[in-house]
């Protein structure tokens, strides 16, 4: 059982990126999730068993209903197991308080949504702010960083945009930025390409494999399997449970592919 | 996260609908506008009746004949004849702690001048009532000891009654009718405008006791006599003396009751404040009820905006905001709602105060307590109504209000 201190600590890496820490970042033992639906119950997680190390990148595959949108929400904090164990960075989760487990979906971990979950009144900038506002940041470096941060994802000039004035491509940047603010040490995606066209699908997977080449440990979800293949590893849920767990063999670039594929303006669709 | 940034974030959020926050302000704005005016009504009513009965002149006491209802000053009509002159010669003579003492009986009356005639109240007196009740003479003088004793034919006017009869001319010299009399004006009293009770004190005319009694109503015994205490803690004792001489003379048996009443005018005083202070709470609170309706259009709407942001509230937690980090949130929006239109709503208040102290002429007293108040009382609406609101914002379960449309 953690110890405050020891969960401060751990969450307490605002300014130590993607610190190198011992041991698996996400490690799930025997995890079992059921769920009350009025008279069933359903078992959403029949025993999952899934080590992450750091600096890994995850694919996690599977039909609806397979549990890894449920898998996901629990890695994201936002949902605890009924049974076994989820360490998080050697913590585990279930004997966390609410504010305890607000603090780890502040300050280390990182979500991008399928459908960009941005507020659509407020600025791309004001978007990006919002994590380091809950971590209490001054005004100056709250700004600061998130210029910086925006122009990582190639949006530095889009600072004063509403969402409704972006395109879907630019708002998942807007969103992933939004995930890097506070220097999280883990992004979890859930169908970040969802809603986006193929080549602008490649586009934000490049910027994923870079983050990862700089170390971030990626979990994405999707149902596709092209890509999938720019993560590492990719694990595939069926009923609740792990079936396949296999490293990427002949990975493409993104980089790559974006080369051979005709440019936004060309497509007509 | 600083105050100023919350105020400006909370700010932001009621701006995006404009008119829905103006309307659900209405509420309060209405309430504490309602509030504002009435306590200033009611304040005011207190203050005009204190001032009235200051300028009856302190340390007064008054005696009437009979059992008199206690409708505050309005003196009784006299249901016993046992009251008489003697009486307050004896008053005069055996309380130490009364310096004057003035007869007063009246009735009805038609008063008449060339063309115009007036009905007014007739009272009989003596000199001194004048300076009793600290009245001063605008025109001319009152008349005289001597008018008593020969039971003269002379008048003094009320403002009223000679604004009526003789417009902006003099009256002094002039001959009136009373009743078929011929009667001399002597003098016009200073105007003193309605008394605490609403009464005109100006429609009056005031003749000598003896005249009255002799030559208009026929009766020897009187109605009130009106004295002076030494001082105000002396009218106490003066109360209970005139009490026991009038007993005594008049061959009271213990235990049974006066066939007069003696009323310290200090007393009257504190009746009348009480009552209004009753008043100006009852409408208040009735006020007030407007302000809870107010809270409750607060809360509905919060519970409305709440829903709608489903979706914002889950991102927000799921990006790490505590549950007080939206409570905090959603709080401030009611708090700010509710203030803004507190202040809205004092500033109605005043304008309509102001507007009511024009159009009907009745004093109103804004005092700086009352808005410090309503200020006060907003922002706790704002919290109150706020409240439940704002926790189940901050109790959503973020997967939930994820998937919400």
């Amino acid at each position: 059982m953690a110890t405050l201190a020891q969960v401060e600590m751990n969450a307490g890496m605002i300014h130590g990126a993607n610190m190198v820490v011992d041991g698996p970042v996400i490690h799930a033992e025997d995890v079992h999730k059921y769920y009350d639906l009025g008279e069933t119950k359903v078992h959403a997680l029949r025993g999952v068993d899934l080590t992450i190390q750091p600096g890994e990148f995850v694919a996690i595959m599977g039909s609806s209903g397979s549990g890894k949108s449920t898998f996901m929400n629990m890695l994201g904090c936002l949902d605890k197991p009924s049974n076994g164990r989820y360490l998080l960075e050697g913590t585990d989760v279930a004997q966390l308080e609410k504010k305890q487990l607000a603090a780890i979906r502040n300050r280390k971990l990182g979500f991008v949504f399928q459908g960009f979950n941005l507020l659509s009144r407020t600025t791309a900038l004001e978007n990006v702010e919002l994590p380091t506002l809950y971590a209490h940041m001054d005004k100056a470096a709250r700004f600061a960083r998130a210029k910086e941060v925006l122009k990582m994802v190639g949006l530095g000039e889009r600072l004063e945009h509403f969402p409704s004035q972006l395109s879907g491509g630019q708002q998942q940047r807007v969103a992933i930025a939004r995930a890097l603010v506070n220097r999280p040490s883990i992004l979890l995606a859930d169908e970040p390409t969802g809603n986006l066209d193929s080549r602008t699908s490649v586009e934000i997977m490049q910027i994923f494999q870079e983050l990862n080449d700089g170390g971030l440990t990626i979990v994405l979800v999707t149902h596709e399997t092209d890509i999938a293949q720019y993560a590492k590893r990719i694990v595939v849920f069926r009923d609740g449970k792990i079936l396949r767990d296999q490293p990427v063999l002949e990975r493409p670039r993104a980089s790559e592919e974006l080369k051979t594929m005709p440019s936004a303006d060309e497509e007509q669709d | 996260m600083d105050l100023l940034a919350i105020l400006r974030i909370a700010i932001r959020a009621l701006t995006r609908n404009k008119m829905r926050s103006l309307l659900t302000m209405l509420g309060i704005i209405i309430g504490v506008g309602a509030v504002i005016a009435t306590v200033g009504v009611g304040q005011g009513a207190q203050q005009q009746v204190q001032d009235q009965i200051a300028a009856m002149g302190t340390n007064v006491i008054f005696v009437s004949s009979g059992s008199v209802n206690s409708a505050g000053l309005r003196l009784g009509s006299g249901a016993t004849k046992t009251l008489v002159y003697d009486d307050m010669a004896a008053i005069l003579r055996e309380v130490p702690t009364i310096s004057m003492a003035a007869p007063s009986s009246g009735a009805s009356a038609q008063i008449v001048y060339e063309n115009q005639n007036w009905n007014t109240r007739i009272t009989g007196t003596e000199p001194q009532y004048f300076q009793i009740r600290t009245w001063d003479f605008a025109r001319g003088s009152s008349f005289t000891q001597d008018d008593v004793t020969r039971s003269a034919n002379v008048v003094v006017l009320g403002a009223t009654v000679q604004q009526n009869l003789f417009g902006n001319t003099d009256p002094t010299g002039q001959t009136v009718r009373i009743g078929n009399l011929p009667f001399q004006v002597v003098g016009v009293l200073a105007a003193k405008g309605q008394s605490g009770i609403g009464q005109d004190q100006d429609d009056a005319i005031y003749v000598p006791i003896t005249t009255l009694q002799k030559k208009i109503t026929g009766q020897d015994w009187l109605q009130n006599i009106i004295a002076s205490a030494t001082s105000q803690p002396a009218s106490y004792a003066a109360q209970d003396q005139i009490t026991g001489l009038l007993r005594d003379r008049h061959r009271i048996r213990p235990g049974q009751d006066d066939d007069f009443s003696v009323r310290n005018l200090a007393d009257v005083a504190q009746l009348a404040d009480q009552s209004s202070k009753v008043m100006t709470l009852l409408l208040a609170s009735i006020a007030g009820v407007s302000l809870i309706v107010g809270g409750i259009g607060i809360m509905n709407i919060m519970l409305v905006s709440v829903t709608e942001r489903t979706r914002e509230i889950g991102i927000r937690i799921a990006i790490g905001a505590t549950e007080s980090d939206v409570l905090r949130q959603f709080l401030s929006e009611s708090v700010v709602l509710s203030l803004a239109g507190g202040i809205i709503g004092i500033l109605f208040g005043v304008a309509s105060s102001i507007t009511i102290t024009k159009v009907l002429g009745w004093h109103i007293l804004i005092s700086a307590l009352a808005v410090m108040a309503a200020v006060v009382f907003s922002m706790a609406v704002g919290v109150f109504f706020g409240f439940y609101p704002a926790r189940k914002a901050a109790r959503l379960d973020p997967i939930e209000a994820l998937r919400f449309e």
